[in-house]
């Protein structure tokens, strides 16, 4: 078939040896940037780049490289959320769910492996259709209209309740606060500033990772500190190793969650922190008679672990069939084809055929490189917790806050996530689950542009809505996730 | 003055320092560990303008030292203008990237206090121009046909761009219509996140009209996935575009060139700003240099020093006039 023969001449490219072992530096350096919760692969990537051009790399290889760092990221976030409670990025924070109660329990190590399996099989099967389906995906994918990311989104959204814990009201509340937080800033759709207190430094609005560091890394270390750094720190062992029973349970969740990460991450407009969120919840509501999701249930770190890399690759596919970046790192990673003399777009396939074959190769070759990586490491991680609470958690800290500044340069965003962390605290105290507030906040942004884009293009006709199939679709299963506590109280 | 007697002393200090023979140009000013703010997080415009400039004044051995880049994000500029101002005001040793979206931004009064007056205009580094794009089949076959739709009925064509109202995106678009004389305020305008969003949306018929830049446009242009309506540039622009009319060619006047750039601190000694002009200016002359401003995207575009200035000023007061005219909300002064 002709795509494995071009698939075939991308694998010479991508198996030299310069690029394997840039390949190798990438998947190491991603993974780094995706512990490190004050730093993401959009910001390492942009760093990386003059290097790639200082060091005069060919296209190819330095795509390779670069690439390698964004879909690398993918397999560090999990790592703090796991063992410490602090997700490393956006679309890790759902694996702190059921990968901290597991590190508690003393099965963190099972749990890195298990997610580690779990972001091999959703980029690796992603990276499959990527090869073969690339073009039509990506035609589809731009029909989707605002309108349908309101869907999409408020479908999101109707599952918070799903995500918070305990109590649903609490986690109802806290999502919304989220949505609150996204509203600080310029407002996209008229220019006038919001929530701002006349400060400049707000303008842009509330980084994610400003607010995640506080929430998380911040309101973990006040809470070790006032329990005096013994009361519930993860264990290191105790716990059974990961057993093979338990791969194969999580074998249909990958799979759901793959094709749930992958159809997300392809539209332009939606991303990996969406796609973790729905595949968790899903799980979640399906295997509600026999899952124990919130306290440690395997299938809800392989979830969104899964979805999360899968959506990942799923954003190269608008990029390198149409040369659109549906994030902000694939639009770095397109800036970088065009310092290159590349021009990306629909053409590329056909005029550097190397570039783009070569490129998805070495994503087969640097999946299997990060699962190599990261399987014999997970004892290593795991250990990073005999270091003691008083020096792992502060160096951590330390860490992030070094990453936040050195992307903003800007104490005032210090300031701030250590007001979320005194927030986050509090909220541990009473119960109030952060997860939905990080969602809301994720989701809220993006609810809110959608929803105006809808109703500036309709002149304000809210038919407009559910004008498609699809988004008819998505409401629907809006009304039946928000009906579904009362229906199944009803059932039983 | 205060400002000159001001200027006059920092002008002596560089002499103090020890001066390298080969690097001492410029009216005796050496850069010692000179710095260039991208007023962003890494990855974006301004970034690269601080990087790959840098870079190549430093291989070319134009600038002897290298220049470090220091990413300032926050409020697109503003937390950068502002820290120049309260903090650096005489530093000859910094400067800034700047862009036509800047000046948009300080002619609504988003940079706080601070305006045009308040850094010193260095120069042009390159530009790209506005496009009017439309898919491939769309019902325009020229500017002239989107221009009488737009007149017969404003709110009959979706249009959408990665910028909000009032945004550089929004100017475009806004300005074909003044200058066809319809109110900008009628259109039907959709903000995006960012022009590959709004590539999207074009090709998924979701919006009409994307008044894009040209470097975005380029793949989907030669791959004829969409058709340029009008660049919107003095002359026409070259290679793939050199069949593109511009707007004016057709009647409408208006100009989009998206120029990037550097501005310093309100008090940079002469000696300073006229070394960092007189960079650019051999930039803009090395033989290697047009290779490299492709790689930004950008176009020839190379107002140095008073030019530039002029430039600046006059653009910032053209757009304070339209965001007045179209009773854009801005912030009080």
């Amino acid at each position: 078939m002709d795509t494995l023969a071009l698939l075939g001449g991308g694998f010479a490219v991508a198996l030299q040896p310069h690029n394997l072992a840039l390949a190798l530096v990438g998947c190491v350096i991603g993974t780094a940037i995706g512990v490190l919760p004050g730093i993401g692969p959009l910001n390492a990537i942009a760093l990386l780049l003059p290097f790639c051009l200082a060091l005069k790399l060919p296209p190819e290889s330095a795509l390779i490289l670069l690439t390698a760092v964004y879909y690398g990221s993918g397999y560090g976030g999990r790592i703090t959320a796991i063992l410490l409670n602090m997700p490393g990025e956006p679309s890790a924070v759902l694996t702190t769910l059921d990968g901290h109660p597991l590190a508690k329990q003393g099965r963190g190590g099972a749990a890195l492996a298990i997610s580690g399996i779990g972001s091999f099989v959703g980029a690796t099967i992603s990276v499959v259709l990527m090869t073969f389906l690339s073009v039509p995906l990506a035609k589809v994918a731009v029909a989707f209209s605002p309108a349908d990311y309101v869907a999409l989104i408020a479908f999101a959204l109707s599952l918070l309740g799903a995500v918070g814990g305990g109590s649903a009201p609490k986690a109802w509340a806290a999502g919304c606060l989220g949505v609150l937080l996204a509203l600080v800033g310029v407002d996209s759709g008229t220019g006038v500033e919001r929530f701002t207190g006349g400060t400049l430094e707000l303008l842009g609005g509330l980084e994610f990772t400003v607010l995640a560091i506080g929430l998380f890394a911040i309101g973990e270390i006040l809470l070790l500190v006032e329990s005096r750094l013994r009361a519930e720190a993860a264990r290191i062992s105790g716990g059974q190793r990961l057993t093979a029973g338990e791969v194969i349970r999580c074998i249909p969740t990958m799979f759901r969650s793959t094709a749930i990460g992958f159809v997300i991450g392809v539209l332009p407009g939606a991303g990996a922190s969406v796609a973790s969120a729905l595949s968790y919840t899903a799980e979640k509501r399906l295997n509600e008679a026999n899952g124990t999701f919130g306290q440690g249930d395997m299938r809800g770190v392989a979830a969104p672990e899964t979805a999360d890399n899968a959506a990942q690759i799923g954003n190269l596919v608008p990029m390198l069939s149409l040369g659109i970046p549906g994030s902000g790192t694939t639009a770095v990673l397109l800036g970088a084809l065009l310092m290159y003399s590349i021009t990306p777009g629909p053409l590329l396939f056909e005029q550097r055929p190397d570039v783009a074959w070569g490129l998805i190769a070495s994503m087969y070759i640097g999946n299997c490189i990060l699962l190599l990586l990261n399987l014999p490491l997970v004892g290593v991680f795991a250990r990073l917790l005999t270091v003691p609470a008083w020096v792992l958690y502060p160096g951590v800290l330390a860490l992030s806050f070094a990453g936040v500044y050195a992307v903003s340069n800007s104490a005032f965003d210090l300031l701030l996530a250590i007001g979320f962390g005194v927030m986050g605290w509090l909220f541990r105290k009473l119960d109030v689950p952060l997860v939905p507030i990080v969602l809301g906040f994720v989701l809220g942004r993006m609810l809110e542009d959608n929803l105006r884009r809808a109703m500036a293009l309709s002149d304000g006709n809210v038919a407009e809505l559910v004008a498609s199939p699809v988004s008819v679709a998505l409401w629907a299963m809006t009304g039946l996730a928000l009906l579904w506590p009362s229906l199944r109280l009803r059932r039983r | 003055m205060q400002r000159r007697a001001l200027l006059l002393s920092a002008a002596v200090l560089p002499f103090a320092a020890p001066a390298f023979v080969t690097a001492a140009r410029a009216q005796g000013f050496t850069p010692q560990n000179a710095e260039c703010i991208a007023p962003a997080a890494p990855g974006g415009g301004f970034d690269l303008t601080c990087r790959l400039t840098t870079r190549m004044l430093a291989e070319t051995g134009i600038v002897p030292q290298p220049i470090r880049t220091q990413n300032m994000p926050g409020g697109i500029g503003a937390v950068a203008i502002n820290h120049i101002n309260a903090q650096r005001r005489a530093d000859p040793n910094v400067i800034v990237a700047v862009s036509t979206g800047s000046w948009v931004l300080l002619s609504q009064g988003r940079f706080g206090r601070w305006s045009e007056n308040d850094v010193r205009w260095i120069g042009a580094i390159g530009a790209d121009y506005g496009v009017i794009a439309v898919r491939r089949d769309s019902r325009f076959q020229t500017l002239a046909d989107l221009v009488n739709q737009l007149r017969a009925d404003p709110a009959s064509v979706p249009m959408g761009a990665g910028g909000a109202v009032g945004s550089q995106d929004w100017h475009k678009a806004a300005l074909v219509a003044r200058a066809t004389g319809v109110d900008p305020r009628r259109m039907r305008y959709v903000p995006f996140e960012g022009g590959g969003q709004s590539m999207a949306a074009l090709l998924g018929g979701h919006i009409q009209v994307f008044p894009g830049d040209a470097s975005e446009v380029r793949g989907q242009l030669e791959a004829g996935e969409i058709r340029l309506l009008a660049v919107l540039a003095a002359n026409r622009l070259p290679g793939a575009f050199a069949a593109v009319p511009t707007a004016r060619e057709q009647g409408v006047e208006v100009e989009w060139p998206i120029v990037r750039g550097f501005y310093g601190p309100p008090q940079m000694p002469d000696a300073a700003y006229n070394y960092w002009v007189e960079a650019l200016r051999r930039l803009h002359a090395h033989p290697a240099w047009p290779e490299q401003r492709a790689a930004q995207g950008l176009f020839e575009f190379n107002l140095v020093g008073a030019e530039y200035e002029a430039l600046a000023k006059r653009r910032t007061a053209e757009f304070r006039q339209l965001a007045r005219d179209v009773g854009l909300v801005t912030q009080s002064q």
